[in-house]
């Protein structure tokens, strides 16, 4: 891609200098490292800064780095649709995970917090409706963290799933079986 | 009809008219698989929608973090299966990204071409599967017809109808076969008469295009902030070919136009989409044209499997090379790459983080279906629920997509 002029990174670092780190061009896509609690006003630059105009979000996902710390991390990937480049925002978080929601940037962020929050349990401050989006209402744990089982939990429905911590909601997570139904444990062969 | 209503009113009890809360899906025709809409009804007014996905959610970027990145390739054609090559590209360019490798031409043109197939044969299932939404069912008996066609087309390239998996790492699995020229040919001289068939089928269909234009238009400035991508955002009025603006692949030197519409309404989403599959046929056309002779994977015995399956048989080295790359994979350098296609539905993101192991630290994948379908939320005046269909239709999600 290099027909793509490079970004032009000195509105950025003029306003946000040392607050943030640039980590430069990788593959093409510049990243910036930026504090959790200065993103939301740093997407609000890119976005409305008349040189840079980064009016699409593409993406936000969350990343598990177990067992580095800080462990976590939300990625976002923005796109300019005037300039034509690429931006990628690394944002590393504690344990538990939170950091502010940039759904009044974008509303597309919408679904993608979401997302984040049901596999890796981010939380995302403002978000006006944090549900779960692909695992059902009840689910428990946070499928694609790196401490959960590729398999799940063993339960009555999960006869395959690894030997974990109990459900701490029954009654929500296990459905009645038949008793000496053909979903009790039998080793695989 | 409000003079009825009155007369039918029992004397001295008000109307009631209280909201319903009604569930369209998960198993419904028109919703094009495994959605569920939970619609607040006011009589036949949609009030709110509150689209609740994950029905089909396989958990793909889970698992790809168990596996080579060969074995990811099938994974991706589950995604969008109307058009698995897209993925198969979408996820190869990123891996080479971050190899710093880059698959020979002619690999590069068979994937393009294959790439532009695959748009071909899921804008087909959406030209005629809308009209079949909104009643009109011929158009879909056609279109079937010939996507058929495709997917012999497929099935002699690579074996498979559906889930293809051709492409490798630094290249595809195999070089076009015998006999493949003169049918891609064929398909090319048909193909665009049959596109007038169903533009002469449809556009004086008055039922269609009652349904469809005018009804569920989403502005630009709305398309680009809901993220919308590929043909949906085209027909919003807002020029974005990732294939033109971001060219990768050799799509720097074919010859194509990018469709625009600037009504944005179910109409313009779905015309948009019949004048690109005119486009990707003179694509396929160029391609055929230029394909120069050469490999189709890179010679890297660490990267791509043999290429003669006979010396495996035959030679330790070529045994050992073989078994290798099937059991261990192939490391990939510590980094991370973004790294998107035009996919049909979209822009297709792969967003790797490799730890310097066969497998893969991290594999997101921005998937267009997912994000299109917040399209929904955007729409400014479907009120009825019969358009709620039509915008859904046009929207084009693919739930295996959505869920991942």
């Amino acid at each position: 891609m290099s027909v793509r002029p490079p970004l032009d990174r000195a509105p950025i670092l003029e306003r946000f200098g040392a607050a943030i780190e640039d980590l430069g061009p990788v593959h093409g896509i510049d990243v910036f490292a930026v504090p959790p609690e200065q993103i939301v006003e740093f997407c609000r630059f890119l976005k409305e800064h008349p040189a840079l105009r980064f009016n699409f979000l593409s993406d936000i996902c969350g990343v598990d780095h177990y067992p580095e710390t800080p462990r976590f991390e939300a990625v976002y990937h923005l796109y300019s649709l005037a300039n034509k480049w690429r931006v990628r925002i690394k944002c590393r978080l504690g344990d538990p995970p939170q950091v502010a929601s940039v759904t009044g940037v974008w509303r597309t962020a919408n679904w993608h917090e979401r997302e984040a929050w049901d596999m890796y349990g981010i939380r995302f401050e403002g978000h006006p409706d944090l549900r779960r989006i692909y695992m059902w209402e009840g689910f428990e744990g946070f499928p694609q963290r790196k401490d959960f089982p590729l398999r799940g939990y063993r339960d009555k429905l999960n006869p395959f799933g690894a030997e974990g911590p109990p459900p701490t909601q029954p009654d929500l997570v296990t459905r009645d079986i038949p008793e000496g139904s053909q979903l009790t444990p039998e080793p695989r062969k | 009809m409000t003079e009825v209503t009155e007369l039918e009113r029992p004397e001295g009890e008000a109307l009631n008219t209280r909201e319903v809360l009604l569930n369209l899906g998960p198993q419904h025709p028109s919703t094009h698989g495994v959605l569920r809409l939970v619609l607040e009804l006011d009589g036949e007014f949609v009030e709110r929608v509150d689209p609740h996905i994950g029905y089909l959610h396989r958990g793909t970027e889970k698992l790809a973090e168990s596996f080579t990145y060969t074995q990811i390739f099938p994974l991706t054609d589950r995604l969008d299966y109307l058009c698995p090559p897209s993925n198969n590209l979408a996820f190869a360019l990123a891996v080479e990204k971050l190899l710093g490798i880059e698959a020979p031409i002619r690999a590069q043109y068979i994937r393009v071409l294959m790439a532009e197939l695959a748009r071909i044969s899921g804008h087909l299932l959406i030209t005629g599967a809308l009209p079949m939404d909104l009643g009109a069912m011929t158009a879909l008996l056609y279109v079937m017809r010939e996507r058929e066609m495709i997917m012999d087309i497929m099935e002699m390239i690579t074996g498979a109808r559906m889930h293809t998996s051709f492409c490798r790492v630094g290249g595809v699995r195999e070089d076009l076969p015998d006999g493949f020229l003169p049918k891609i040919r064929e398909f090319c001289e048909i193909f665009p008469n049959r596109i007038r068939d169903y533009e002469q089928l449809l556009e004086t269909n008055r039922v269609f295009l009652k349904r469809t234009q005018g009804v569920g238009i989403i502005s630009g400035e709305d398309a680009i902030d809901l993220g919308l991508s590929g043909p949906n955002l085209r027909a919003s009025g807002v020029d974005w070919d990732i294939r033109r603006d971001e060219p990768y692949e050799i799509y720097d030197r074919l010859d194509f136009k990018v469709i625009t519409r600037t009504e944005g309404d179910c109409y313009a989403r779905w015309r948009c989409r019949v004048d690109e599959m005119r486009e990707s046929i003179r694509i396929i056309e160029q391609c055929l044209d230029q394909m120069p002779e050469g490999r189709f994977q890179v010679d890297m015995p660490t990267i791509a499997f043999p290429v003669d399956k006979e010396r495996v048989h035959c030679s330790m080295e070529a045994l050992i090379q073989h078994f290798d790359l099937s059991a261990y994979g192939f490391v990939v350098p510590k980094g991370e790459v973004y790294s998107a296609i035009e996919a049909p539905k979209g822009e297709l993101g792969f967003y790797i983080i490799s730890d310097g192991t066969p497998k893969p630290f991290r594999m997101k994948v921005r998937a267009p279906s997912f994000v299109n379908l917040q399209g929904l939320f955007g729409v400014s005046n479907a009120r009825y629920l019969a358009d709620m269909i039509a915008v859904l239709g046009s929207l084009d999600p693919v739930m295996a997509e959505v869920d991942k």
